[in-house]
């Protein structure tokens, strides 16, 4: 009941930043109608970040504690990081044609970085797919996501050093606000928007870690069923003989 | 520091039993060293017949070659380990885990060292870059993307060696992961052939060195976990 309240909370809540970006905050004055796409786009970005960090966190407690909850946790953070990363780059293309005139810049670090980081955590869900063994996938999965987790930095430092022309943070330096008449209001709905999106992820996180716990139990009950059907056919051979 | 030297000791003679295997069967080293020539040929075929073009594009081609056959070499010299459980023996030994992984990528590292050298003479060759010239750049940067690629790749042939898609998992894992070493690579290859105009060969030696530190040490640390299960 209160994950179902917080997922109404969350719905309104998005669904009122949206309308707070598309209709209250006036356009930028050098992008246009275009820079509204920043709003989601950073907050999704963000997400991605968060979601990749909870699961590299759940595989060092699962490889700690061993409690499968936390290898459900972690599965749950990587499909949602996952999502919300492939709507960031596909709102920074949607809105990289109009103000760069292409899709996709290579020289831009964080584009590619963020698009390493989708292979990175796409190869990771592929991976943890191949394995049947609860635990077994825990493990394998908690190292795999721990050493991309390690990989991120240094791709974005890397990638950094191709030299590069993204909008550089916004929050920490108000100054790069283009729209000089109203810089309060756009920092205002891009932290609106972050936390109606914040809103969003912690239901979805709960949802799929709810989910992941019933397809554990699943696992489980077919094992033990399978087990019980062997055991009923030996007994049944061995009454026939 | 006894004990470190034990590890020492224990690596390097897991490093010796792989560099022997490998000259007696050359699993490794003859098919990689094969295929990253077809991969060269093919780079031409693709990118030809401008010889311009091609000197221009040499280290990236270096390193992809390099990179492509290096996920030939770590799963090769992985494969000799579970055709007869070896693997499983291998754990059961007293020695430390660091030790095994440490062991085992020391031998990925030797046939990434070969293969590199070859690779980067077959490129001075077939794009007709002057290799010789800058040998000492580019030998550097050879043993550090080698270090590199051995470290990454023996951490994920072990993830993957055991699993049905083998074949598709390691790529798909592992060349996100080697895109900042192919990217400092490949740098610091350019860089070296040009003769340092801008002075940014340090910085990117630099960066792989720090690439190989992490992925050692990362993967040292996690090792030990896949041979438990």
């Amino acid at each position: 009941m209160k994950t179902r309240i917080l997922g109404f909370a969350a719905l309104a809540a998005v669904a009122a930043m949206t309308a707070i970006a598309l209709f209250v905050v006036p356009a930028d004055l050098n992008q246009g109608d275009a820079q509204r796409i920043m709003y989601p786009h950073v907050a999704s970005a963000w997400l991605g970040y968060l979601s990749f960090g909870v699961t590299a966190i759940s595989g060092i407690l699962w490889l700690w504690k061993r409690d499968l909850r936390f290898d459900a946790i972690a599965v749950s953070g990587a499909e949602i990081g996952v999502m919300f990363t492939a709507f960031a780059i596909w709102g920074g293309m949607m809105w990289g044609r109009p103000i760069w005139g292409v899709f996709w810049q290579w020289e831009d670090p964080r584009l590619t970085t963020t698009a390493l980081l989708l292979a990175l955590y796409v190869g990771y869900l592929l991976f943890r797919r191949l394995t049947d063994d609860p635990q077994r996938r825990a493990t394998r999965a908690a190292i795999v996501g721990i050493v991309a987790a390690v990989d991120i930095p240094i791709v974005h430092f890397s990638v950094e050093w191709w030299r590069g022309l993204h909008q550089t943070a916004t929050i920490a330096s108000p100054d790069r606000v283009l729209n000089p008449a109203a810089p309060m209001i756009f920092v205002g709905t891009l932290l609106g928007m972050l936390g109606a999106f914040t809103l969003a992820w912690g239901y979805l996180m709960i949802r799929r870690y709810q989910l992941a716990r019933a397809e554990l139990a699943r696992e489980e009950a077919v094992r033990i069923g399978r087990l019980e059907d062997a055991r009923r056919g030996v007994a049944r051979s061995e009454a026939a003989r | 520091m006894s004990a470190l030297r034990a590890e020492a000791r224990t690596a390097l003679a897991i490093a010796r039993k792989d560099a022997v295997a490998e000259l007696r069967g050359r699993h490794a080293t003859v098919s990689t060293l094969f295929f990253s020539a077809v991969v060269l040929l093919l780079f031409g075929f693709a990118l030809g017949p401008d010889s311009a073009r091609l000197a221009a594009a040499a280290p990236g081609l270096l390193w992809l070659a390099v990179v492509f056959a290096g996920l030939l070499a770590v799963t090769r010299l992985h494969l000799l380990e579970t055709d007869d459980g070896a693997l499983e023996q291998l754990a059961l030994y007293p020695v430390s885990r660091r030790a095994i992984y440490a062991g085992k990528a020391l031998g990925g590292m030797a046939v990434m060292l070969v293969l590199g050298l070859v690779v980067l003479g077959a490129v001075g060759v077939l794009f007709a870059v002057d290799v010789a010239s800058a040998w000492l750049p580019l030998l550097t940067t050879i043993v550090l993307g080698a270090v590199g690629i051995a470290a990454v790749g023996t951490f994920y042939a072990g993830v993957t060696v055991r699993l049905r898609a083998r074949e598709v998992m390691l790529p798909l894992l592992m060349l996100p992961v080697l895109a900042p070493l192919l990217l400092a690579a490949v740098k610091a290859t350019a860089a070296a052939l040009a003769g340092d105009p801008f002075g940014e060969l340090g910085a990117w030696l630099q960066l792989l060195v720090a690439f190989d530190v992490i992925m050692v040490v990362a993967g040292a640390a996690t090792y030990g976990y896949l041979l438990e299960d």
